[in-house]
C-alpha cells in the first residue's frame, strides 16, 4: 500500500465499517510505526465501539485515545481530554475514526485548524455500496458533502469497504469496484485502499490493488 | 450488486415501513432505537412523507391517533421508558379501533434501566399495554431479516383487525447488521370506510372516539372487540418449530434469546441429547397448540428469556402444568451465553455428564 500521512482520518455513512477499518488499519500500521494511536472520536454511537478492540491493542502496544465514557453505557456525547495529543504531539502515527455522518464529523471540526496547519493528514471517506442509504456515487458524494461541511476538512481519499457482512463473498468486492470507481470519479479521489474481511483476502490480492485484511471485531449471534 | 443490503435492525425496520406505504412517523429519540428515527429524518423529505420528531413520546403517539384517524398508514417507535409514556396512547388507539404499528426496541428496566437488551416489556406488551380491556397484536422478531418482514406483516395486521400493532425487538435485534432483501409487492386491499376523510357533503360525519358515557354501549362494544381477538386468536399464530420432532426437552424462547437458544441446541445435539425449540413469533396470539403438543412428548420445558421470566406463564399455561417448566435467564441488559442454555439443557436431561 502506499505510504501513510501522520494522521488517517476515518470519515463515513452511518455504518459503513470506519470502526472495523480504524483497528485493522491500526494493526497494519503498527507494523511500519512504533507510536500507533488509535483514536475514538465517536459523539453519535454508544456501541461498537474501538474500545471493544482493547485486549487486540494491548497486545501490539497500540494506545487508544477514546472518552472515560466510552463503554460504560453512559449515553451522553462525550469527547476525550487527551485527544489534543493526536496534533500536540508529532511523534506519533494516528488513526482517527470519527463518528457516522455529518453529526459525528462536527466533533472533529476542534482539532482541524491544528490538522491543516500541520498538514500532515488523509482525510478518508469510508465507503459501502451495500448499505441502503448510500448505493450509488450520487447518495455516496452527498454524505461526503455534508460531512466536509461540518467539519470544515476536505476528503483526500476513499476506502471501498463495500460487505454485507459475515455472508459476504470474494464475488459481492469484485461487483463493488464498479461502484467505488464511480464515487471515485464523482468526488475525483482515488481508492486508497479496499478493504476486506482475512478470509477473502488471498483469493482477491491479485485482482485488487491495496487490500487490506481485516478481522471483524463484531461476532456473529 | 448483491441482491441484498447490509442494514442494521432499526434501520430495516423504518425502510419496511415507508415500503408498506407508512408515510408517516412520529418518534422522540432514546437509545437503542434512535435509529429508526435517524433513518425516518433521512428518508421521509425525500419521498414526500412526513418525519417529526414530537416534543415527547406522549405527543408522538396522540400524533399516531390523529393520522390513524384519517386511515393512513402510521408508526411510532421508541424503547422501553419511552413506551410506557405512549400506554395511554395505545389504549385510547385500542378503544377507538385504530390501526397503527407500535415499535418497542426493549433496553433493561425497570425506569430509566439501562441501554443494554432486554426482553423484560413482555407483560407490559402481551397483557394490555395500557388501562381497560384490550389486546395488542404483538410480533417478536428473531432476525434483522425479520424485523423488516414482520414491519410490512404489522401494518397488514393492524389493518386488518382495526387495531394497534407491537413489533417487540430488543436493543440486539435493532443494532445487529444482517444482510436483508427488501423485496416486498406492497398492496393495501383493507378498506377503510370509517375513517376522517371529509364528508364532501356526501356521507354521514365518521367520529373516531374513545368515549363510550352508557355502560352498556360501552360493554357490547368491549365484547365486540372481543369477538374479533378470537378470530385473530384462531387465524394469526406464528411460531417457528426447530428440531422438535425427536424432542425430549423443548426450549421456549423469542427474539435474540432463540438465536441464543439455538446455538446451545446444536452443541447438545453434538451431545446426543434431544432438544429442540418452539419460537413464538406472535406473542399475542401466542402459540398455545404447540406448546400443549410438546408437553405431552417432552420431559421439561425451558424458557430462555433476557427478563426474570414472563413469557414462562404463558408457557405454563398453554401446556396446563403438564410437565414441568423452568427458567433460564438473564436480567437488566445481560444476555444468556449459550453455554449458560448449554448446561440448562444438561441438567434437564438427568445431570452434567
Amino acid at each position: 500500500m502506499n505510504k501513510f500521512k501522520r494522521l488517517t482520518l476515518l470519515c463515513g455513512h452511518y455504518g459503513s465499517g470506519k470502526t472495523n477499518v480504524a483497528v485493522n488499519l491500526a494493526f497494519y500500521l503498527k507494523e511500519q510505526y512504533n507510536n500507533v494511536v488509535v483514536a475514538d472520536l465517536d459523539i453519535v454511537n454508544p456501541y461498537f465501539r474501538t474500545k471493544d478492540s482493547i485486549d487486540d491493542f494491548k497486545a501490539r502496544g497500540i494506545e487508544l485515545i477514546c472518552s472515560q465514557y466510552t463503554n460504560t453505557n453512559v449515553d451522553i456525547p462525550a469527547l476525550p481530554a487527551n485527544m489534543y495529543r493526536l496534533t500536540a504531539d508529532k511523534d506519533i502515527t494516528a488513526v482517527i475514526d470519527v463518528g457516522g455522518d455529518d453529526r459525528g464529523a462536527y466533533a472533529l471540526g476542534r482539532l482541524v485548524p491544528e490538522i491543516k496547519a500541520e498538514n500532515n493528514f488523509d482525510m478518508l471517506m469510508v465507503i459501502n455500496g451495500y448499505r441502503p442509504l448510500t448505493p450509488d456515487a450520487e447518495s455516496t458524494v452527498e454524505v461526503m458533502r455534508e460531512i466536509e461541511t461540518a467539519c470544515g476538512l476536505e476528503f483526500t481519499g476513499l476506502v471501498n469497504n463495500s460487505n454485507i457482512g459475515e455472508e459476504t463473498t470474494a464475488e459481492d468486492i469484485i461487483k463493488s469496484i464498479g461502484y467505488a470507481n464511480e464515487v471515485s470519479q464523482a468526488s475525483g479521489l482515488p481508492i486508497v485502499m479496499t478493504s476486506v474481511k482475512r478470509e477473502l483476502y488471498d483469493g482477491l490480492k491479485n485482482k485488487i490493488d491495496n487490500l487490506l485484511p481485516m478481522t471483524l471485531q463484531a461476532k456473529p449471534v | 450488486m448483491a441482491d441484498k443490503i447490509l442494514m442494521k435492525g432499526n434501520e430495516a425496520i423504518a425502510e419496511a415501513a415507508i415500503k408498506a406505504g407508512c408515510m408517516h412517523y412520529f418518534g422522540y429519540p432514546i437509545t437503542p432505537q434512535t435509529e429508526v428515527a435517524a433513518y425516518m429524518a433521512k428518508r421521509m423529505p425525500k419521498i414526500g412523507g412526513c418525519f417529526l420528531q414530537a416534543e415527547s413520546e406522549i405527543a408522538a403517539i396522540n400524533m399516531v391517533y390523529g393520522v390513524a384517524s384519517t386511515g393512513k398508514r402510521v408508526m411510532t417507535s421508541s424503547s422501553s421508558p419511552g413506551i410506557s409514556l405512549k400506554s395511554e396512547g395505545l389504549s385510547y388507539l385500542a378503544g377507538s379501533d385504530l390501526p397503527a404499528l407500535i415499535v418497542n426496541v426493549q433496553r433493561g428496566g425497570p425506569g430509566l434501566g439501562g441501554i443494554q437488551p432486554s426482553q423484560a416489556d413482555y407483560f407490559q406488551a402481551t397483557k394490555g399495554g395500557g388501562h381497560g380491556d384490550f389486546k395488542m397484536i404483538v410480533l417478536a422478531p428473531s432476525s434483522v431479516q425479520e424485523m423488516a418482514d414482520l414491519t410490512v406483516k404489522g401494518f397488514d395486521l393492524a389493518d386488518k383487525y382495526r387495531m394497534p400493532t407491537m413489533l417487540l425487538a430488543d436493543g440486539t435485534m435493532g443494532q445487529m447488521m444482517e444482510p436483508v432483501s427488501l423485496d416486498y409487492e406492497v398492496k393495501e386491499t383493507v378498506d377503510k370506510p370509517w375513517a376522517t376523510t371529509g364528508t364532501k357533503m356526501e356521507r354521514e360525519h365518521n367520529i373516531v372516539t374513545s368515549l363510550f358515557l352508557k355502560p352498556d354501549e360501552l360493554e357490547d362494544l368491549v365484547v365486540e372487540r372481543y369477538e374479533r381477538y378470537k378470530v385473530v386468536e384462531e387465524n394469526e399464530v406464528m411460531y417457528e418449530e426447530y428440531m422438535m420432532d425427536d424432542a425430549d426437552i423443548c426450549i421456549a424462547a423469542f427474539g435474540i434469546a432463540a438465536r441464543v437458544a439455538k446455538n446451545a441446541i446444536n452443541e447438545a445435539r453434538k451431545q446426543g441429547i434431544k432438544v429442540g425449540l418452539i419460537r413464538p413469533i406472535t406473542l399475542w396470539p401466542f402459540p398455545v397448540a404447540p406448546f400443549k403438543k410438546a408437553a405431552d412428548k417432552v420431559k421439561e420445558i425451558i424458557s430462555v428469556e433476557l427478563s426474570m421470566g414472563q413469557m414462562i406463564e404463558d408457557v405454563r399455561l398453554a401446556c396446563e402444568c403438564k410437565v414441568p417448566v423452568t427458567l433460564c435467564s438473564r436480567t437488566g441488559g445481560m444476555i444468556p451465553s449459550p453455554e449458560q442454555v448449554l448446561e440448562a439443557i444438561t441438567r434437564a436431561n438427568g445431570g452434567a455428564k
